[in-house]
């Protein structure tokens, strides 16, 4: 396989005082591919992703995303290079309107976050591109409600479209399906599996999920107690002794639900 | 929908036409109390950028509002005796004032945000107390004398309560047009972002301590207009417009009115300073009365007086919100 690389994290460690989250993880992940990362819970994954986001900095290694060295990069720097994320916890405008919400992203993908005299509600084109995007999240009709009012597994769909209007090359979803019902997290499976089929962006999730992950990612990543543990296709990570013996076989029920 | 960034123009309009004909159907006290309801309005709205709209509860916007009324006086005093002059030393001096000060403010939000305002706030207080060579100490800056408006060949004094009234009524419905204009803004949109959830506004690529930073600007900008105009209307720049509890005046008003509403704050403004001039006609105790009302008002209203309102009525319209 010969894609480029898209993300590369090469020995990041984070520690927090004594406590080592991220020790020396290195991987790569390659343009177009279905990533998952999993692990025990506080096996690290979250950190990583914070690490790799731009929301901690770490205490050691590289991060390099398009082959640009963006270890020290802003947050909002990254995000203008492509690099996207979701929180496990969801992270949207709940005082907003569904259409607000995916209009704030918008307003800095058009480049007018300081533009301030002219009227919001009449950039139709705006509005036309929110439209476009929270169809393609199967979120239609419902535009001027308040996100607030909203069912649960649509609010975790609405970051996803806040996500998908900045145009993302790649994507970290941190739980995407999170304390959803299986109703929802089928839908959920669905949409990651047909946007990163349809779309340029490249996907890396975390999962509590085995099922989940074991059903879209193409290659999965296992961290345990801050270390990367193994790194494989599905196969190849159901076969690895190790895996089991840290994480599937001894305690499934922690790791699955 | 609990923020409106744009109320309904036809009310807008009504309340426009009412305070222009407002001499003409006022006593000279009246409108001399409803020139000091426009001053603070326009203060208060300038704090509700920051409170309302972008999160941020400042103490120190008093600073601000001081300060301009200080830049204001000393043009008029040192420099050219403009009006215009003095109005534009205000915006521009206070503009610079919370560019430097807002920068290291917006590094924090929340209770933290909220002290460093504060702090700032004190030490402005504390300049505007203590340099007496330029600010003239406790006693203030008094000794200036109003300029006359050239309008088309007339001289028009604005010792004539009249004539200041429309200035006042000309400059703060400017004011509030540009807040209008800024909230209904893709920037007032961004601001709304960062009230709600400022990690997720980052993580769609804005930087929000820029953001933040020109809010805070603007809001400073408005404010120092607004403290000229209250300088020029007592005829001095004194150091308690800078006073934290002058701050403080600025959030009870637009709690009062209502700071999810564009003109709440100026609907408490108005309520506030209605109240004092009634019950300090009556007693010298009247912060125990003025307190007490504002206590069932905020109890009675918790939006805000013309938030609650509103809110109820648009329910009696469209129903209950979904």
């Amino acid at each position: 396989m010969t894609e480029p690389i898209l993300l590369e994290v090469r020995e990041v460690s984070r520690s927090f005082g004594k406590f080592q989250a991220l020790r020396q993880v290195s991987l790569k992940i390659r343009t177009g591919r279905l990533c998952a990362l999993i692990g025990p819970n506080g096996a690290g994954k979250t950190t990583f992703y914070n690490v790799v986001s731009g929301r901690y900095r770490p205490t050691g290694g590289r991060v390099f995303f398009e082959g640009q060295d963006i270890t020290h990069a802003p947050a909002h720097r990254r995000v203008e290079m492509g690099l996207l994320r979701s929180f496990q916890i969801t992270n949207i405008f709940p005082a907003l309107t569904v259409l607000e919400n995916v209009l704030v992203p918008l307003v800095v993908q058009h480049g007018k976050s300081f533009a301030c005299l002219g009227s919001i509600a009449r950039r139709r084109d705006m509005a036309e591109e929110a439209e476009q995007i929270l169809s393609r999240v199967g979120l239609t009709g419902q535009s001027h409600r308040v996100v607030s009012t909203l069912a649960y597994g649509d609010k975790r769909l609405i970051e996803i479209a806040i996500v998908l209007a900045r145009r993302p090359r790649l994507v970290l979803l941190d739980e995407p399906t999170a304390g959803m019902n299986p109703e929802e997290t089928d839908r959920m499976i669905r949409l990651i599996r047909e946007l990163s089929e349809r779309s340029e962006t490249t996907f890396f999730i975390t999962e509590h999920d085995m099922k989940v992950v074991f059903s879209v990612a193409e290659r999965i990543f296992v961290l345990n107690q801050g270390s990367l543990l193994a790194d494989g296709t599905p196969e190849e990570i159901r076969a690895n002794p190790e895996v089991k013996r840290a994480y599937l076989g001894g305690s499934l029920d922690a790791a699955g639900r | 929908m609990r923020f409106r960034a744009r109320g309904d123009v036809v009310p807008v309009l009504l309340i426009l036409l009412a305070l222009i004909a407002a001499p003409f159907f006022l006593s000279i006290y009246g409108l001399i109390v409803l020139t000091e309801i426009l001053t603070m309005s326009l203060f208060a709205l300038s704090f509700n950028l920051l409170f309302g709209y972008t999160g941020l509860l400042s103490f120190g916007q008093a600073g601000f509002f001081g300060a301009g009324a200080y830049f204001a006086v000393l043009t008029l005093i040192h420099g050219p005796g403009s009006l215009w002059a003095a109005l534009a030393a205000a915006v521009i001096g206070s503009a610079v004032l919370a560019a430097v000060i807002g920068w290291l403010c917006v590094r924090l939000d929340e209770i933290y945000f909220a002290i460093l305002t504060l702090g700032f706030g004190m030490m402005l207080f504390t300049i505007a107390h203590n340099w007496r060579s330029v600010t003239g100490g406790s006693d203030g800056l008094g000794n200036f004398t109003l300029p006359g408006l050239n309008l088309f060949g007339h001289d028009i004094s604005l010792f004539h309560p009249v004539s200041f009234y429309f200035l006042v009524l000309l400059i703060a419905a400017l004011g509030a047009l540009l807040l209008w204009r800024v909230v209904g803004s893709p920037f007032g949109l961004l601001l709304r972002g960062t009230r709600e959830n400022s990690l997720r506004v980052s993580f769609v690529g804005a930087n929000v301590r820029a953001v933040r930073l020109f809010a805070f600007i603007l809001a400073g900008a408005l404010a120092g207009l607004a403290g000229a105009l209250f300088a020029f209307f007592n005829r001095i720049a004194s150091p308690e417009m800078l006073h934290w509890s002058f701050s403080g005046k600025a959030v009870l008003m637009t709690i009062l009115g209502g700071s999810g509403v564009f003109l709440g704050p100026a609907a408490g403004a108005a309520i506030f300073f209605v109240l004092e001039h009634v019950i300090t006609a009556y007693t010298t105790n009247w912060m125990i009365f003025l307190g007490a009302i504002l206590v069932v008002l905020v109890l009675a209203f918790p939006g805000g007086v013309l938030g609650s309102l509103l809110d109820r009525l648009t329910r009696g319209r469209k129903g209950p919100p979904a």
